[in-house]
């Protein structure tokens, strides 16, 4: 169609479907094979599932409760607030619900829902049968499980955080000694450890799991979005995790980071705090985007007008989003030229974001738009989002920020932007895929009233704050004088809320009523075009019948007969010879087959991880020390356990014929392979929460007069390069022992390794002694506190990094690593480069630093 | 309907620009009340007075968009235009970047032409004053007041809970935080600022008009955040220096015999560990100084209005009227101390 003919017009149709039906017996055959290889476990084995679409739909449902456990707490909110001077809530009971209110919303709603939801419908989108990870995802989700029901029982014993979400110190270090504050930072840590290793997947999903001919400007445009979410997810929440473990440590063990009186700043939270807080906003923000980028088309019966410039809005929004955080500080006494740059740089946000919308209104223009409930929630949502980034315009700007900033003005923007913008486009989601998780259509006409009823709740709730604000009202009350004009603009926001909760209620009633009498709805019921509307209905566990070529952004339109080819097997990969769950991995750019990747199939290993990760946490919550380290020396048990024999894993044979007479290798190693590019992306992410803690030193540096102190207080030149030598000959060897390895040089790589092991742990100590020896007091002033942290957190790498190299020696003793198969050290190498990275800068901060001012 | 047209007339009488008549005038019909004492859209300085001007601007020019956008959206939908993919392109360039960027490079150039004034530190010569947020009152020091000519005092003068100014003039507030992080704010007269501990920040504030106005804390500080208000009492330049100068003296002397008995049972009762009453042995620095706290309009912070039946119900049980409170409960005292109490500290004008 239109724009699409100069993309794929320049490709030639090297490889095309089988020209003939492949006889029926085989095609019986096959589906039998394949069936038996993907079969969703029964009975209680159901939840020791991997598979995408189990893991994905159980994350979406958990993601959905706590929503709903979310909204009930505005509820209660909103009915405190109905009446000055109300009783009907505690400031105590007001304060734990407005910070769990916040926080369920973003890290157990906004985030993970789209997390889930893509690593549900990702792989259908991309013509794969899984996505390369399922055990991650599946212990994703069981953290995720795990910790939101921890935080959010919390406030059933009146035990809640009640420090905001936003958790400022010192408010939350010294002002509230209860245990809320650390069940906020533990329980949200191990939340946000979960988003990574989700986003991690869905990284080297888009990027290695498309299907063959499906080249970088082909993708579709949610997986385009969701793949820009990842990576700013990747690269936002390090810095919050860095920042969780300054609050904890402070709030622990007293080290005094954000404490003024010994050289901390509280300043430096909120610095951390909003470069991970703005982009969050984008976060949860372009996902839903993506859903109206599919959806729109799909109505519009029309290819997207513009696509291009839709990516390149997308990505720049994620760009610019990180250039941002400054405008949620603009009270903090910034110099006026702060103020100035940061107000341009969020303003000049809304550019990519108009470019979104006229992409949207053009494509409609460009069709002839079919009415559903989901278009309707996409209009609803479209309309209130302007609203929102309209009001959003206003606050960039510093001048009015001033007033509007801490206000329900900001509350009611806030609620435009995520409601009008990422909650209506959700539900639009819901009605649209709804057929893809259950079979089942949603009801059209529910869907009508639910959308009306809550268009109407929502802007009588949300439109009056901005006056209320404006009026004075600051936002975080739990209660408010009579008489300052604002006490019917309250009363009326309270009615709405509870119109907005009957809207969700009826939609709610739809998704949950039974539905066993409803028929099982037509296959690609509003006739899209992308490929995961190629499921069966109802569907099968098997993802896609046989992996397509594709030559175009919508291939259910684009080419002829592609359904009937795909479930007659005459693509890629239409049988399970072996009985192993398979999958192709593909070029990043031209999405080239380059390998048939195995993927591991149910186990309990994932969830017992979980559930001793989660344990650790925990009990570390309560300062129960003992159980805190079994619960988490299981759990390394467990994770050991599932890396021992669930990955990297000999195959029986080197090649495999995938079908059309493509012949593919069973075992990469190296950048060809997905765990390459998890570990990659992994360390990307962990450098980046190392940077965090880098800029905290030069934070204090440039804040503080007496950073660093002198006279020094260490820890001094000597032992931090002796540590970094060893340390860097370390990685040195174990650059040298996969060279070996690889040329199967057995001697010389266990020799290399073991030397290389061994220095790490000398190194490690050599590390710890700079601070120890020269009797730095982490507790007695910021400065030695700050060298302790950057020093723990290079050990522990490096520690991990020994651990490694004695894995990849029982790896090689075992067999289980040979010449040719050598993951396991080549991730270990690649995982030292990034740890030497770190070693280098931890030195050259703590001993090269101070000698330079 | 009395007050509220009274209002009207007084906000008529300003000096607005028509899109701000325009703009109070929509907002007093939607929610028929000007009480306004909190309010940024009822301005009484000169920073408030401008943002009030952005705001009416931003909001006239956000509606229009909304409009068109909405109804572009809308034409696509239900309008059934031909398809044309020129315009398409013109539409997404158009709408999606030039149109935009236009707007936001005059938004901006306004917008922050107002920063530098906003922002600027007051002249040398300006009244000072330190403010300190603590959970949940302010402790407020007037430390440079050039204006009263007189030189009864160099020392900073110790006032809680109330601010007055002269309308007119210039003022510097220098806030910082003795605990947690609060926001001082008074709408009315401009933005606001964090009150940070382990920094000074600045704020400049110039009120128009005369008037009483409540300031509050934005910054959320707690379990009584919403409890930490304070009174600001705009009045003409020789009024407030009048105030001044009676802030700077001791106490008052108890004259009737219940308000002595009531100076023995603070004595007695160990109220001066924590309170100053200049002029008595009451030297404390933890709480508010109460010198002059009877000619206060407020008690606790904005809290409860100052009167002698008020002052008893905070005695008695302050956690009630402001929760987690640092002030102890005086509930085992007998009434009649409680009384007597509350006519000593009622009769500290």
């Amino acid at each position: 169609m239109g724009q699409n003919a100069d993309s794929f017009e320049n490709r030639p149709h090297e490889i095309g479907p089988l020209p003939e039906e492949p006889p029926q017996e085989l095609q019986q055959d096959q589906e039998e094979r394949l069936l038996k290889a993907w079969a969703t476990p029964t009975g209680w084995r159901y939840w020791s599932a991997v598979n995408n679409s189990e893991v994905g739909l159980w994350y979406t449902v958990s993601a959905f409760v706590f929503f709903l456990f979310g909204g009930v707490l505005a509820l209660l909110m909103r009915t405190q607030l109905a009446f000055p001077k109300s009783e009907f809530l505690t400031a105590d009971q007001y304060n734990q619900i407005f910070t769990m209110h916040g926080s369920v919303m973003m890290f157990l709603f906004a985030v993970p829902i789209f997390e889930a939801f893509s690593i549900f419908i990702l792989p259908e989108m991309l013509g794969a049968r899984d996505l390369p990870f399922p055990r991650l995802s599946a212990y994703g989700f069981w953290s995720f499980l795990i910790g939101g029901t921890f935080l959010c029982g919390s406030i059933f014993f009146g035990a809640a955080p009640k420090g905001g979400w936003f958790m400022y110190p010192p408010l939350s270090t010294d002002y509230q000694p209860g245990i809320g504050g650390d069940i906020w930072l533990l329980g949200l840590t191990f939340i946000e450890i979960a988003s990574i290793a989700a986003a991690v997947e869905i990284i080297v999903g888009v990027l290695k799991t498309r299907p063959p001919g499906m080249r970088i400007n082909l993708i579709p445009l949610y997986t385009w979005y969701i793949l820009v979410v990842a990576v700013m997810i990747l690269f936002a929440f390090p810095p919050l995790i860095a920042g969780d473990i300054l609050l904890e440590v402070e709030r622990a063990f007293d080290w005094p980071f954000f404490d003024a009186t010994r050289g901390g700043d509280p300043l430096l939270w909120q610095h951390l705090f909003w470069i991970f807080g703005h982009p969050e906003v984008y976060i949860v923000f372009l996902p839903s985007i993506a859903l109206v980028a599919m959806i729109v088309p799909t109505f519009a019966r029309r290819p997207m007008v513009g696509y291009s410039w839709v990516v390149l809005a997308a990505v720049g929004t994620g760009f610019l989003s990180f250039a941002l955080w400054v405008h949620h500080m603009f009270t903090t006494g910034l110099p006026g030229i702060s103020l100035g740059l940061f107000s341009a740089a969020s303003e000049a946000v809304a550019i990519p974001t108009g470019v979104q919308i006229f992409c949207f209104i053009a494509t409609l223009m460009a069709g002839r738009v079919r009415k559903s409930a989901a278009m309707l929630f996409v209009i609803g949502g479209l309309i209130t989002f302007v609203i929102g980034g309209l009001t959003g315009v206003m606050v960039a700007l510093a001048p009015f920020d001033f007033q509007a900033h801490d206000t329900f003005f900001v509350v009611g923007h806030l609620h435009y932007v995520l409601i009008g913008g990422t909650l209506f486009p959700i539900i639009a989601g819901f009605y649209y895929f709804f057929p893809l998780a259950t079979n089942k259509q949603l009801s059209e006409r529910l869907g009508k009233w639910a959308f009306w009823i809550m268009l109407v709740g929502f802007n009588v709730t949300f439109f009056p704050m901005h006056f209320s604000g404006l009026l004075g009202m600051p936002r975080r009350v739990f209660t408010y004088p009579a008489g300052l004009g604002i006490d019917t603009l309250n009363l009326i926001s309270t009615v709405g809320a509870y119109i907005l909760a009957l809207g969700i209620g009826v939609f709610l009633w739809d998704v949950v009523r039974p539905k066993s009498k409803q028929p099982v709805a037509e296959r690609n019921l509003w006739g899209a075009g992308t490929l995961e509307w190629l499921a069966r209905m109802p569907g099968m566990p098997w993802g896609t019948r046989s992996i397509p070529e594709i030559d175009g952004r919508y291939p259910l339109w684009d080419q002829p007969n592609i359904v009937r080819d795909v479930d007659q097997g005459r693509f890629f990969l239409p049988d399970a010879e072996e009985g192993l769950r398979e999958t192709l991995v593909t070029t990043v750019i031209d999405a080239r087959p380059i390998q048939c990747l195995r993927v591991p199939g149910p186990t309990w290993l994932t969830m017992w991880a979980a559930i001793f990760t989660g344990g650790f946490f925990i009990l570390a919550t309560f300062h129960w020390w003992g159980p805190a380290m079994v619960s988490g020396v299981l759990a390394l048990g467990m994770i050991g356990c599932w890396l021992w024999t669930g990955t990297a894993m000999l195959p029986e044979k080197d090649e495999k014929d995938v079908g059309l007479g493509l012949t593919l290798p069973l075992y990469q190693s190296g950048p060809a392979s997905v765990g390459w590019w998890a570990m990659f992306i992994t360390m990307l992410g962990d450098i980046t929460a190392f940077v965090s803690l880098v800029f905290g030193y030069f934070f204090y540096w440039t804040s503080r007069e007496d950073f660093p102190p002198q006279p020094s207080m260490g820890p001094g030149v000597f032992w931090p390069m002796v540590a970094g030598g060893l340390l860097l000959s370390a990685w040195f060897l174990t650059i040298l022992s996969r060279y070996w390895n690889r040329r199967d040089r057995t001697v010389r790589f266990y020799t290399a390794t073991s030397v290389a092991a061994g220095l790490a742990l000398l190194g490690t100590l050599a590390l710890l002694a700079g601070p120890y020896r020269t009797g730095m007091d982490p507790t007695l002033h910021v400065y030695p506190a700050t060298v302790w942290i950057l020093v723990i957190w290079t050990a522990l790498h490096t520690t991990v990094g020994f651990a490694m190299q004695l894995y990849c020696i029982a790896r090689r003793l075992t067999g289980r690593m040979t010449a040719e198969h050598d993951i396991d050290i080549s991730n270990v190498m690649l995982y030292w480069h990034f740890t030497a990275l770190t070693i280098f800068m931890t030195v050259a901060v703590i001993a090269g630093f101070p000698l330079l001012i | 309907m009395k007050p509220e047209l009274k209002c009207f007339l007084e906000c008529s009488n300003r000096d607005l620009t028509r899109v701000r008549r325009w703009g109070l005038a929509i907002a007093l019909l939607t929610f028929s009340s000007c009480q306004g004492e909190q309010s940024a859209l009822a301005p009484a300085g000169r920073g408030s007075e401008q943002i009030a001007e952005l705001w009416w601007w931003m909001v006239s020019g956000a509606t229009v968009i909304w409009l068109i956008v909405t109804g572009l959206l809308l034409y696509a939908i239900y309008g059934h235009p031909p398809e044309n993919r020129r315009q398409a392109g013109m539409l997404i360039i158009g709408g999606g970047v030039v149109v935009p960027t236009v707007v936001l490079a005059v938004l901006l150039t306004f917008g922050l032409s107002l920063l530098p004034d906003l922002v600027a530190p007051a002249p040398n010569d300006a009244l000072e004053i330190h403010v300190t947020g603590e959970q949940w009152w302010w402790r407020n020091h007037y430390t440079h007041f050039p204006s009263i000519g007189t030189a009864e005092t160099t020392e900073p003068i110790a006032v809680a809970n109330e601010i007055h100014l002269p309308v007119g003039e210039v003022v510097e507030f220098r806030l910082t935080s003795a605990d947690v992080i609060h926001a001082f704010w008074i709408p009315a007269l401009g933005g606001k600022v964090d009150m940070i501990p382990g920094r000074t920040n600045r704020l400049r504030l110039e009120p128009t008009r005369t008037g009483v106005f409540r300031g509050v804390c934005a910054e959320y500080c707690g379990a009584s955040h919403a409890l930490m208000a304070f009174v600001v009492v705009v009045e003409e330049k020789h009024e407030f220096e009048e105030w001044l100068r009676r802030q700077a003296m001791p106490a008052q002397t108890p004259i009737s015999a219940l308000a002595k008995r009531g100076r023995d049972v603070f004595q007695s009762y160990g109220c001066g560990a924590c309170h100053t009453v200049r002029g008595t042995s009451a030297d404390g620095v933890v709480g508010p100084d109460l010198t002059h706290v009877g000619g206060r309009q407020s008690l606790a912070a904005g809290t409860l209005v100052c009167e002698p039946s008020n002052l008893q119900r905070w005695l008695k049980h302050p956690d009630v009227i402001k929760p987690d409170v640092l002030m102890p409960a005086f509930d085992m005292l007998p009434n009649e101390d409680l009384e007597a109490l509350a006519a000593y500290l009622d009769g500290l004008e």
